[in-house]
């Protein structure tokens, strides 16, 4: 049986990354933005490192972790986009008359999202490392980074896979993008929490679960080893990739029998 | 006249597809209120860095960049739905039913318009209603949003200008990006005298930083670079009216 579910999701899987790869669009834009905006963002706010109490005299190594979570933000939108058009087109409704297990061809989407990341991860790590910025957790710590940013990456694809099977539109995900982007720009992205003056914003930033994925990362490229931020991210990767396949899944009960 | 009749017919449709559609306005409406909040809340503490000299504080110094960003992004938006037109053919039975054809340009610019003072209306609102302090007098505010305008002008016949000679919905980063990057490599965060390195010769070379250190200038009461702010606003919204013209007439060719 597992034999046969394996090679199942070995199909949806190869599917998702050949389709991915089949549309360089998919591809370039999620690598080149967050880069993009790296270099913007360090180039423009190099300055505030000279702020009292800023955590490290580089802001490209502080912003290096930024890329990570629009990268994975990008591989959502593809990845709920793609799911969409597999119910639009009526894939999905010609798979439920296959012998394949419905959870085959989450777990088979989450795989080609998997693969990706670790593409995504990779490349801002390389281009990272390129312009100088020192790892200070070390070549351990490149490995745990990764392996962070890819289950972030997972979580975020389940929670746009739930979106494309509860609307069954490619449209309703893409416009999911804007409110992602929202909890993006509402964090510690740009600034170290205890340095945020406005009292509102503080306080919004540290609600935000996406401080703490940015903070986990970035502890690995600018302080070390930091149990606590590396426990916070790991808690929250995990936690938000449990729910969000759990309403995946569910979602994907109901689009089946629908069918 | 013709031209004018078209024009004001063009722009009608725009602002009534506009303004009768959520998706279209909450997105043009929310994200320079967004992105207001984002860096005026966020990065506030950069009024702290040593040889930040803006007198008005972060909040004004950022108010200025975004109401530039929402004329310039006010402009895309318009663009994409001149893509949208082709795309669907709606474009193309303008083309014949025009009685002349520049007054579709000058629609879809008149709507871009009244689109963005829409949203520079709320944005304004917004920044006062937060405390944002202005310095500047009537006529200083008045040289602002003229620039501003400008801008939006300018961003709008460049996005038309790719979208009549693309054609597709699929033109949209071509719009949006180099718009984009000429805004970010601006300096938006801190002024031209903190960026350090590539950023700074970038910024330096950038027609857009007259513009909005000019803007700045305006808002605080000192008026700065205004000449040649407003040649660079007014020279890009020449350029790109004849780019503009040319994608209408490669419109025209296509049929």
């Amino acid at each position: 049986m597992s034999n046969v579910f394996a090679g199942q999701v070995l199909t949806l899987a190869q599917r998702s990354v050949v389709r991915t790869v089949r549309q360089p669009a998919n591809i370039v834009f999620p690598l080149v933005f967050p880069l993009l905006l790296l270099a913007v963002n360090a180039g423009g706010l190099d300055a505030a490192t000279r702020l009292p109490g800023f955590p490290t005299n580089s802001f490209v190594a502080f912003a290096l972790a930024i890329p990570f979570i629009q990268g994975a933000l990008f591989a959502t939108m593809n990845a709920g986009t793609d799911l969409a058009r597999d119910i639009q087109t009526g894939f999905l409704n010609r798979l439920a008359l296959t012998p394949m297990r419905g959870i085959a061809l989450l777990t088979g989407q989450l795989g080609g999202i998997v693969a990706m990341g670790v593409i995504q991860s990779l490349v801002y790590l390389g281009v990272g490392l390129a312009v100088g910025v020192r790892l200070e957790s070390g070549p351990a710590g490149a490995l745990v980074l990764i392996v962070l940013a890819v289950l972030i990456s997972i979580g975020f694809g389940a929670l746009g896979a739930f979106a494309a099977l509860r609307t069954g539109s490619g449209e309703a995900v893409q416009s999911l993008f804007p409110v992602f982007f929202v909890f993006l720009f509402l964090s510690s992205m740009a600034m170290p929490r205890n340095l945020i003056e406005i009292d509102w914003f503080r306080a919004v930033a540290t609600a935000n679960p996406v401080s703490y994925l940015i903070e986990a990362i970035r502890s690995l490229i600018i302080v070390g080893w930091d149990e606590e931020a590396l426990a916070l991210g790991f808690g929250f990767a995990f936690a938000i990739t449990v729910v969000a396949v759990a309403l995946a899944s569910m979602a994907l009960r109901t689009r089946l029998a629908r069918s | 006249m013709r031209a004018l009749a078209v024009a004001r017919g063009v722009a009608w449709r725009t602002l009534h597809n506009v303004f009768t559609n959520p998706s279209l306005l909450i997105p043009s409406l929310v994200f320079p209120l967004f992105f207001f909040v984002a860096f005026a809340g966020g990065l506030s503490q950069v009024d702290n860095v040593p040889g930040f000299d803006f007198p008005l504080g972060y909040t004004a110094f950022q108010f200025v960049f975004v109401l530039l960003q929402s004329a310039a992004f006010g402009g895309v938006f318009t663009g994409f739905g001149i893509a949208r037109d082709f795309e669907t053919g709606f474009a193309r039975r303008l083309l014949l039913a025009a009685p002349n054809r520049t007054g579709i340009v000058l629609g879809y610019g008149g709507a871009a318009l009244v689109r963005w003072l829409v949203t520079a209306a709320v944005l304004t609102i917004v920044a006062l209603l937060v405390g944002m302090t202005v310095g500047g007098d009537g006529i200083d505010l008045l040289g602002l949003y003229t620039l501003a305008l400008l801008v939006n002008i300018a961003a709008v016949l460049w996005a038309a200008g790719v979208a009549m000679r693309l054609r597709t919905m699929q033109a949209g980063p071509v719009m949006q990006m180099p718009v984009f990057l000429v805004l970010f490599f601006a300096p938006v965060y801190v002024p031209l005298s903190l960026l350090q390195g590539w950023i700074h010769g970038l910024a330096t070379v950038n027609p857009l930083t007259r513009v909005l250190e000019a803007g700045r200038g305006f808002l605080a009461g000192s008026p700065t670079e205004v000449g040649v702010a407003f040649a660079v606003a007014l020279g890009l919204a020449a350029l790109f009216s004849l780019w503009a013209l040319r994608g209408l007439r490669s419109a025209e060719a296509a049929g």
